[in-house]
């Protein structure tokens, strides 16, 4: 206990290295992964942790064979970035002169370059008087070796990550949005273009060294993609991903230096996928709890705007044309007209009742004072939305809204007006015109 | 160094995990899924560990299974993801396949004790060594691994054979497979199974690393070589055979030139699954980048040639042509411009000009041609002007650019609408 | 020689897109303070038109000056409008950030959108009658109050020559109403606007010029002179179809 409160105050010096390299690690790779979500090419960044294996390895060969460190951080992500760049090339390159689509070029990318590495990988495990073991830390990722230089290196290029995204905050905004528009104002959308790829390899490769290159993807997509349930604004979803990639970053890294069975870059991607599954379900813009609850909502509404409409469309049929008299409506009569089970339907009208909108008599269902008013504003909307469908088939679809309580409150006043002289002429009366069809039993 | 016994299993285990991949990689390319074939094959992971975990053993059964269920998940949660969250299908499965691999990974540091599996040998699998671990069969020693991944090759062709017409028409237009009752869900996950079994049976051999390569790359060098479905598939498992024995070859040829060790197959099967992609894409035949540039520069030069032709035509027409034309009255013919040498290079050679004391002349051959070439290019101009109303002092351009392409039925149509005219809208004679 | 440049001027431009040749040859003069119209069926390059003359998509040969100045010099003066498909309208922003896109130009590089730019983009807004939805976002809006957001961002821009690619695609008839107020206030403030419209029932009532496009321009000028069946008919009915085949072919070769 007293250990885990060590790591967690950061009072390791090592440890605290780790966690504040991490942390900003995160940060500069949910503000490059937003953009890179928007322009859609996400798994790109698995593509590019994918190519730099070849890299890293082969420079930690030429390294050794030249006499120098071959452990030195600098040099090796040197190595991944140059290789890095070559893949992302090479999904252009293939993009640009074949048939083949987006998907198809990463996956070569990914899978060749990677295959090449492991080749060169098992070779340097071979070199005599080398220990390689330390490579396979790129694959999965260790953060506990983190040195101070290279906690330096890795933040300083986060740092240059923030304020690149700084800078060109609105030229990578249009450019995401609208391409086209962004040309046509003058943008020059190539280089800016090869800006946000330049920051993806930065942050991909920054984070080979404790996430990993299989894992790194992840805190390129999982941040903005977790971000993107709490908000529609760009700066906020910017800031929030960054956010969430930090927390990652932190938490994980301080969480595996609790334990030793606790795999870094692992333990990261989880904290940031537990992160992802919150705001999926409460994120207060997309939280699929809200919609669903929502929906439900919404069905119940509908559900019961449709037994109060069908109530007094049946009584309608025995009054005359926009009345009801005394009449009371069948359960059997209800069932005909739409298609409910009678369980649901019992249901229903058990809510109905409870709600005063209908009483339940032995002659059937009657509407009471507050269920008339009530179904009747449903008919008449029903009704005048459905002429309008119909007198303005043109544009329409787009504008209906059938679950808005009154029409008024979408179309304008004018229009709802010239529909209902429009209905009355048609021989009813308001406040409740006859259906422009006849209601009949199906 | 000699090549073994083997040797001989290792390229063959090699050639049946890729033809079993290429199989089914042809149908994920179509459907533009080639990367959920790389996420499957990250997140069979957790669900080998796990099987490990619940049966204790290291059976096949259970490890299918648990791979099957998996590869089912990861289909379901990225459709799932996607849809509710409004999120785009590439960010969702970068959510899903991390997250579940990351939970791969953790469980097996956790129980490594418990569970004999290195994550390493998942990623590049140690295919070295699956020579040495034989049943014997009908008094023949044969490596399981051949014998795992023979079996999978053969469910795997026996489905697709089945279900043949239901994947391609699927693969094409979902919506309208759906329309005609075929289930394209049931399809998608039925695929997706098969991709996670293919992980599974090759995991232990060659590892997740050679099922991505070999699931998308001999696909994707079919699909640059041919246009039909199924000689896409023939072709993609050639590609695959031959990554497997070329590949087995070179990881152990090349380091011994260099004076090392040889290295890891797997890895050599996807460089040289790479390399064979690398080729295609450069020199197939329709689609190579060679291919299209070398068309371009073809059209070129047959442009030059077409445009020197109707120059030596003109100047024949202006008269004084009988001492030919000297090279700095060709260097004016500006619309040739760099291909113009180039183009009366090939024209020497076709025996349309000939050079004599530095002048230049038409062969009574060339002038056939340079006739026919003008004829065409006038033909066009009363075409323009007369019927598609352009202005007379504006067709030259739009006639030439017609020109070069105009040969068989539409310089028969040509004939047929315009034949008639005599004259050019600029008052000059069309030759016969 | 006093007369001032023309707002837009088009000589020999060509344009081969994806392989396939669909504009040749056009010639086009837009005189200032004018409505035109560019008309033609489908796949008659009308888009390609509006995008070749902003060097959206390369040309493959021609001439196009603004105001008798290359785009380069005159972008400021020039303002377009996409089609409202062009943008995945799920994207993270709100309308009024949408408009404010029209200004970064104004603003620069390395500089933030500032105070004196939201209020032009709120007033821009007001003028499509969309400034109680500054806030919302985009994937909130209709279609038409999509398309009046994105007339906005162009209005904001403050230029002399407008390019809208199918403002009216599918849009109510309220928000249809509007776009023509405002493209007729435009025009008596002296602007010029080019419009690529597909409803001829409108084209009499909207616009005073008329661009008749089916890969060449038929014919260009006032309504009452050139909006004629014959016109129409050379447009929209008989293909020339060795003139089709003939590029088809070029296409097949490129």
């Amino acid at each position: 206990m007293n250990e885990a409160l060590r790591v967690l105050l950061l009072q390791d010096y090592n440890t605290r290295l780790v966690v504040i390299g991490t942390a900003m690690l995160g940060g500069a790779a949910g503000l490059a992964g937003t953009f890179l979500m928007l322009r859609k090419r996400a798994l790109l960044g698995d593509a590019v942790a994918h190519a730099t294996l070849p890299g890293v390895v082969l420079t930690f060969i030429l390294l050794a064979l030249t006499g120098g460190n071959p452990r030195s951080l600098p040099w090796l992500l040197g190595g991944a970035a140059v290789f890095g760049t070559l893949g992302m090339l090479t999904v252009v390159l293939i993009r640009r002169w074949s048939r083949l689509k987006d998907d198809t070029a990463l996956g070569i990318v990914l899978s060749v370059f990677f295959g090449f590495g492991v080749c060169l990988l098992s070779i340097a495990s071979r070199l005599e008087g080398v220990n390689a073991a330390g490579l396979s830390s790129f694959i999965y990722g260790k953060t506990a070796s983190m040195l101070m230089i290279d906690a330096v290196l890795i933040g300083g290029v986060a740092l240059t990550i923030v304020a690149v995204v700084a800078v060109f905050y609105k030229e990578l905004k249009l450019l995401c949005f609208d391409q086209d528009f962004a040309a046509s104002q003058g943008l020059p959308v190539l280089a800016l273009d090869v800006v946000l790829m330049g920051l993806i390899v930065a942050a991909t490769v920054i984070g080979l060294q404790s996430v990993g290159l299989i894992l790194v993807v992840a805190l390129l997509v999982i941040p903005p993609a977790a971000a993107r349930c709490w908000t529609h604004r760009l700066n906020r979803m910017l800031v929030l991903s960054a956010g969430i990639g930090a927390a990652s970053g932190l938490f994980g890294s301080a969480l595996s230096a609790l334990a030793a069975n606790l795999p870094a870059g692992a333990i990261i991607v989880l904290v940031a996928a537990s992160l992802f599954l919150l705001s999926f379900f409460v994120g207060s813009e997309r939280g699929v709890l809200w919609r669903l609850i929502r929906r439900w909502r919404l069905e119940r509404e509908v559900g019961m705007q449709h037994l109060l409409r069908a109530v007094w469309e049946l009584a309608e049929k025995e009054a005359g044309p926009g009345r009801i008299g005394e009449g009371a409506v069948g359960k059997e009569r209800l069932m005909q007209v739409r298609s409910w089970s009678g369980k649901s339907l019992d249901r229903l009208v058990r809510r109905a009742v409870r709600e005063d909108f209908l009483t339940d008599t032995p002659a059937g269902l009657r509407l009471t004072n507050r269920g008339e008013r009530n179904a009747a504003r449903h008919v008449r909307n029903h009704r005048l939305w459905e002429l309008f469908l119909i007198r303005h088939a043109d544009t329409a679809p787009s504008r209906v809204d059938r679950g808005a309580d009154l029409i008024e409150h979408v179309l304008d006043e004018d229009l709802v007006a010239e529909l209902e002289a429009e209905l009355s002429a048609n021989g009813s009366q308001v406040p409740v015109p006859a259906s422009p069809h006849k209601v009949v039993p199906t | 160094m000699t090549w073994t016994i083997f040797d001989t299993w290792i390229a063959i285990t090699g050639s049946l995990v890729a033809m079993s991949c290429a199989l089914l990689g042809n149908f994920l390319m179509l459907r533009r899924m080639s990367m959920m074939g790389d996420a499957i094959s990250h997140t069979v992971l957790p669900g080998l560990v796990a099987a490990f975990l619940l049966t204790g053993s290291r059976d096949v059964l259970p490890m299918f299974i648990g791979a099957i269920l998996i590869g089912l998940l990861t289909a379901f949660l990225v459709q799932a993801i996607s849809r509710y969250g409004s999120l785009d299908e590439g960010s969702v499965m970068g959510v899903v396949f991390t997250t579940l691999f990351a939970l791969g990974l953790l469980l097996i540091v956790q129980a490594a004790d418990k569970v004999d599996l290195d994550p390493s040998c998942v990623l590049y699998g140690a295919i070295e060594l699956t020579p040495i671990d034989v049943r014997t069969i009908l008094g023949h020693d044969i490596p399981i691994a051949a014998l795992t991944n023979g079996i999978m090759l053969l469910v795997n062709a026996i489905i697709v054979v089945l279900f043949y017409k239901e994947f391609k028409l699927t693969a094409f237009d979902a919506t309208f497979a759906r329309s005609l009752g075929v289930n394209s869900g049931l399809m998608h996950y039925l695929l997706m199974s098969l991709v996670a079994a293919t992980c599974v049976a090759a995991f232990e051999s060659v590892g997740s690393i050679l099922v991505i390569a070999m699931l998308i790359v001999p696909p994707a060098c079919a699909f640059l070589l041919t246009r039909r479905l199924s000689a896409m598939i023939a072709v993609s498992l050639i590609v695959g055979i031959a990554s497997a024995w070329g590949g087995h070859a070179a990881a152990v040829w090349v380091p011994l030139q260099l004076g090392l060790d040889s290295t890891s197959t797997a890895g050599g099967m996807a460089t040289v699954a790479g390399l064979i992609f690398l080729t295609v894409f450069l020199l197939s035949p329709r689609n190579g980048l060679l291919a299209q540039v070398a068309g371009r520069l073809l059209l070129s030069l047959r442009f030059a040639r077409i445009d020197l032709l109707g120059q030596f035509y003109r100047a024949l027409e202006r008269g004084g042509m009988e001492l030919g034309l000297e090279r700095s009255q060709l260097r004016s013919m500006a619309e040739a411009g760099f291909w113009r040498d180039p183009a009366l290079f090939v024209m020497r050679l076709r025996g349309e000009v000939q050079t004599a004391a530095g002048r230049w002349r038409l062969t009574p051959h060339g002038e056939l041609c340079a006739r026919r070439h003008i004829r065409t290019h006038r033909l066009w101009e009363s075409y323009l002007a007369e019927k598609a109303g352009m202005a007379p002092e504006k067709v030259h351009p739009s006639a030439s650019r017609l020109g070069y392409f105009t040969q068989g039925a539409i310089e028969a149509e040509l004939e047929r609408k315009a034949g008639h005219s005599q004259r050019d809208p600029h008052d000059r004679e069309i030759p016969e | 020689m006093s007369e001032s440049p023309l707002p837009l001027r088009v000589t020999d431009l060509t344009v081969a897109y994806q392989r396939r040749p669909v504009l040749w040859d056009i010639d086009l003069e837009i005189p200032g303070g004018t409505l035109t119209a560019v008309i033609g069926p489908n796949g008659a390059g009308k888009s390609t038109l509006i995008k070749a003359v902003l060097e959206l998509i390369p040309r493959t040969s021609g001439r196009v000056e603004f105001f008798g100045q290359p785009l380069a010099s005159a972008r400021h003066r020039v303002a377009y409008v996409p089609q409202r498909e062009s943008v995945d309208w799920d994207f993270p922003v709100t309308a009024l950030d949408v408009v404010t896109m029209g200004l970064y130009r104004q603003v620069g590089w390395f500089r933030r959108v500032g105070a004196r730019q939201r209020a032009t983009a709120t007033e821009a807004l007001a003028k499509v009658g969309m400034d109680s939805y500054a806030h919302r976002q985009i994937s909130q809006l209709s279609g038409g109050q999509q398309q009046r957001v994105f007339l906005a961002r162009a209005l904001a821009q403050d230029a002399e020559l407008y390019l809208m690619d199918e403002p009216f695609a599918g849009v109510d008839v309220k928000t249809e109403q509007a776009i023509v107020a405002i493209l007729k206030e435009l025009r008596e403030a002296g602007r010029t606007v080019i419009v690529v419209h597909h409803d001829l029932h409108t084209v009499r009532s909207y616009f005073d010029r008329v661009a008749l496009l089916n890969m060449r321009i038929i014919a260009a000028g006032p309504v009452g002179e050139v909006f004629n069946d014959e016109n129409l008919q050379r447009t929209y009915g008989g293909r020339l179809t060795l003139l089709s085949d003939a590029v088809e072919a070029m296409a097949s070769r490129r």
